[in-house]
């Protein structure tokens, strides 16, 4: 981590491939500046006031010139887009089948939990091989989850959710840093990522404070916090049934439909008056200002898992 | 014939002796000019003042960073220091710097008028200027702004406890003396030209200034209800930005770079035109491709418009947006690259010497080139996600601001000097400045691109230690830079009592500014001129046998 290098490590499939479009915008870079400034060094040279070079018939224009020096780079240029486009397109979707990690930011420190209930302050401990995705949130202002080694960034941003995701190649420990300034002690929300060998992982995973995993945990709260009371098919109050309801389509009242996934149900839970089911009434209370991002997510991890456990999975 | 004028310039080169520095006398003279000309050296005083406060902030940040650890000055100071960088230097002397500066004072003089069209309006966008810049000093003395020039919402809304309301007052009044100049120069443009003026006759520095103003007039009102949102959101809680408060923060960041994208050209397209200039008068050839140069100002202060969202790629916009703005901003690249092709083939048998503009032309010329290529690093989604917000693109809009519009400043500073003045300054020095500025600013900046694609990110106070090395070599090429600042400034003045009598046309330029006497009189023409022909009409053939050392 603490070594000096000229160039980052590359620790993640994605870090190769954009190191490749890297140095071949660097290739086009020098083309260009060959194209440019070895002109200008002869030119000056050669017309240079007193030589005899001969300067007679100047041309002022030529449109074969023109189109050609706006076409080639236009013809350059789009190549280079649709390669960084692909490229991005891989980088900003997550696979399916990943390994999951809650991430809460606030000023100025990063805290992460792994689905098996693991929490960390500042450190990511990954197993290599793997792809891991991380769901995003802040409690405050905007920050950045910046990992050079993986090449990898993404804003995360208050009052969204927003996902990450990386497959480390490289045993290692890397430099987590916040990428958007967030305030004061900027600069020391920094941590570490580590990467060990699934194995080592599977050790480091049931060592020390390991806590229950995040979809039991998200079960207590909904207990706990009175969800369950009418969203377990409660006879008295007609509320949406939530089982099998992630990742499914949402009539909404206004006559939208949309999925209902992690950012919807999180605004359910925050502003339920802002998406209304079909066929219910807008009774249920916000939990703003009484529940954390920590614990949103949670609940969010319960509702999935009984999707794929409970009866409408099946 | 030509040899005989370079010969009586350098003989007989007078003083004209009624001249709009003689006109009038007085303070009040000048605090209620509405003459360009003095208007513009108002503006050259007092954008000096902030370019000064600027620099001193940007070496104390230089400073600091020599080591790892943060040890001059605490996180909160050094997060003050860059803010106050950025916002004087893009608000207080970058966008007012060329157009404000050198455009009033040259504009109405390349185009053979005797003012602009408003005068009066003229006075009043310099008032408002220092008005705004009065209140952005007040908000540095009484204890500064920690936002960065950016403002993100909602730490600028809801959790900076600093000055950010005056801050973005200053800005905001800033923003009506831009939006004024701009209309004032867009008018003057259409109305103003001397007979035969055509518009394909137009000296590419006015084609550059005309869509210049254009962006002016169209972008900085968004930027000002921009900061009239943030500061309702600020003080009276109105939900706009904070999600706490129902509002969105991603918002804030479209509304800005609506602004802001569009003002990086307003930072550079005044540049090209004094390039254009320089590289002209200094070859002694017509403009290659003078039809594609001025149209390219157009399509780039068009396209302008039209990328803002490149600075969201990682930001959680949409990823389909993201390739919109992606391309879009690759096409924005093609006009700037016809522009460096045409001023390269304009050398083409040339004859060409090396003063001091003609330095600084090329130094333009080399940085904006890598600033540009670079920013395509930017424009592509996959690397920018990597390089986004570390020092990667702390480099490239250097390369582009300081490499791209401060040299360009400088060349026309030196090339209008003795217009400006009626006298020249020193040569030499001018020479040695200009190497000085080249290299110190390619030592400070270029370490950068390695550091950034190292993943160092930029706003930070502390660094791990392994990038230390490159922010040493950064630094010392920023003491170099001051030095190459330092330079001008000194001999400038030196130049005002003792430096050589210039006489009207010292370059043997061909623009119209050059045909009246040097200091212009106060409405500028004794006669109006008459225009006949295209610009540039220089020859390099016959030019080619005179002396160096006339010129």
């Amino acid at each position: 981590m603490d070594k000096f290098r000229l160039f980052p490590v590359e620790a993640s499939t994605s870090a190769q491939q954009v190191d490749w479009l890297y140095f071949g915008l660097t290739a086009m870079m020098i083309f260009f500046i060959a194209v440019v400034f070895l002109p200008i060094i002869f030119f000056s040279i050669r017309y240079r006031r007193g030589s005899s070079a001969d300067r007679s018939n100047p041309s002022s224009g030529s449109n074969l010139l023109e189109s050609g020096w706006t076409l080639f780079p236009l013809v350059v240029g789009l190549g280079f887009f649709s390669w960084g486009a692909i490229l991005y397109y891989h980088i900003e979707r997550p696979p399916k089948e990943t390994l999951q990690v809650q991430v809460v930011a606030k000023q100025w420190m990063w805290k992460l939990q792994h689905e098996e209930g693991k929490k960390e302050i500042n450190e990511l401990h990954v197993p290599l091989g793997r792809d891991i995705t991380l769901t995003m949130t802040s409690q405050d202002v905007i920050h950045s989850f910046f990992v050079p080694a993986f090449r990898v960034k993404q804003d995360v941003v208050p009052g969204r959710y927003t996902t990450e995701w990386f497959h480390p190649t490289k045993l290692g420990e890397y430099h987590l840093f916040c990428a958007e300034y967030c305030g004061t002690n900027h600069s020391a929300m920094i941590g570490r990522v580590v990467v060990m060998r699934p194995e080592d992982y599977q050790e480091w995973l049931s060592t020390g404070e390991t806590g229950q995993s995040i979809a039991i945990e998200g079960r207590r709260l909904f207990r706990e916090r009175g969800c369950s009371g009418c969203h377990e098919g409660s006879p008295a109050i007609r509320a949406p049934v939530l089982e099998g309801v992630y990742g499914k389509q949402v009539p909404l009242a206004s006559g939208e439909i949309v999925t209902a996934d992690d950012q919807y149900l999180r605004d359910s839970i925050l502003l339920p008056g802002k998406q209304i089911s079909a066929g219910y009434e807008n009774i249920m209370p916000s939990f703003s200002g009484h529940i954390s991002e920590a614990e949103i997510m949670k609940i969010i991890a319960y509702l999935k898992s009984i999707n794929a456990q409970g009866p409408a999975g099946q | 014939m030509k040899t005989a004028t370079a010969t009586v310039i350098r003989t007989s080169g007078e003083m004209a002796p009624l001249n709009y520095l003689n006109a009038e006398h007085g303070v009040r003279s000048w605090l209620l000019t509405t003459d360009h000309k003095r208007i513009g050296i108002l503006y050259l005083c007092t954008i000096l003042i902030f370019f000064t406060i600027a620099s001193i902030a940007a070496a104390m940040m230089r400073v600091e960073l020599l080591t790892p650890q943060g040890d001059l000055v605490t996180s909160e100071t050094y997060n003050k220091l860059f803010t106050i960088h950025g916002t004087l230097m893009v608000w207080f002397f970058l966008i007012p710097s060329i157009p404000a500066v050198l455009g009033n004072f040259v504009i109405p003089l390349m185009i053979g008028a005797r003012d602009v069209a408003f005068p009066k309006l003229n006075l009043l966008s310099w008032y408002l200027f220092i008005i705004g810049g009065a209140l952005a000093l007040w908000s540095l003395l009484y204890g500064g702004v920690d936002t960065g020039w950016t403002f993100y919402t909602p730490y600028s809304t809801t959790y900076a406890n600093s000055h950010v309301i005056s801050m973005a007052a200053g800005v905001f009044i800033a923003g009506f003396g831009s939006i004024l100049t701009g209309l004032n120069f867009i008018v003057t443009i259409h109305k103003m030209r001397a007979p035969g003026l055509t518009w394909f006759r137009l000296p590419i520095f006015i084609w550059s200034h005309y869509a210049t103003s254009l962006i002016l007039v169209l972008a900085t009102p968004v930027l000002a209800i921009t900061l009239a949102l943030m500061s309702l959101e600020r003080i009276w809680g109105v939900g706009i930005f904070d999600p706490k408060l129902g509002g969105d923060p991603i918002l804030f960041q479209h509304l800005f770079w609506f602004y802001s994208h569009p003002a990086v050209y307003v930072m550079i397209l005044p540049g090209m035109g004094v390039t254009s200039e320089l590289i002209t008068c200094f070859s002694r050839k017509q403009l290659y491709g003078y039809a594609w140069v001025a149209c390219a100002s157009m399509a780039i202060a068009i396209l302008g418009f039209l990328v803002w969202g490149h600075h969201l790629f990682v930001s959680s916009q949409s990823i389909y947006a993201g390739m919109v703005f992606s391309v879009l901003s690759f096409l924005v690249a093609i006009p700037s690259g016809i522009k460096v092709f045409n001023w390269t083939a304009t050398l083409h048998k040339g004859s060409i010497t090396f003063q001091t503009p003609m330095l600084y032309a090329l130094g333009f010329i080399g940085l904006f080139t890598i600033g540009g290529l670079t920013g395509l690093f930017l424009a592509s989604l996959a690397v920018d996600v990597h390089v986004t917000d570390t020092y990667f693109i702390v480099a490239h809009f250097h390369y582009i601001m300081v490499g791209g519009m401060v040299m360009g400043f400088m060349g026309g500073l030196h090339f209008w000097w003795p217009k400006i003045t009626g006298r020249l300054y020193p040569e030499f020095w001018g020479r040695m400045a200009a190497v000085i500025t080249f290299i110190g600013f390619n030592l400070t900046f270029f370490p950068q691109f390695v550091l950034g694609y190292l993943g160092m990110p930029r706003r930070y106070h502390a660094y791990p230690p392994e990038f230390q090395v490159f922010n040493v070599l950064s630094t010392a090429g920023a003491s170099i830079l001051g030095i190459g600042y330092l330079l001008p400034l000194l001999y400038f003045i030196w130049s005002l009592k003792r430096g050589r009598i210039a006489g009207p046309n010292p370059w043997r330029a061909t623009g119209l500014e050059w045909q009246t006497t040097s200091p212009p009189p106060k409405h500028n023409f004794k006669q109006v001129p008459i225009v006949t022909g295209p610009p540039y009409q220089y020859s390099a053939e016959e030019d080619n046998d005179l002396d160096v050392a006339t010129v």
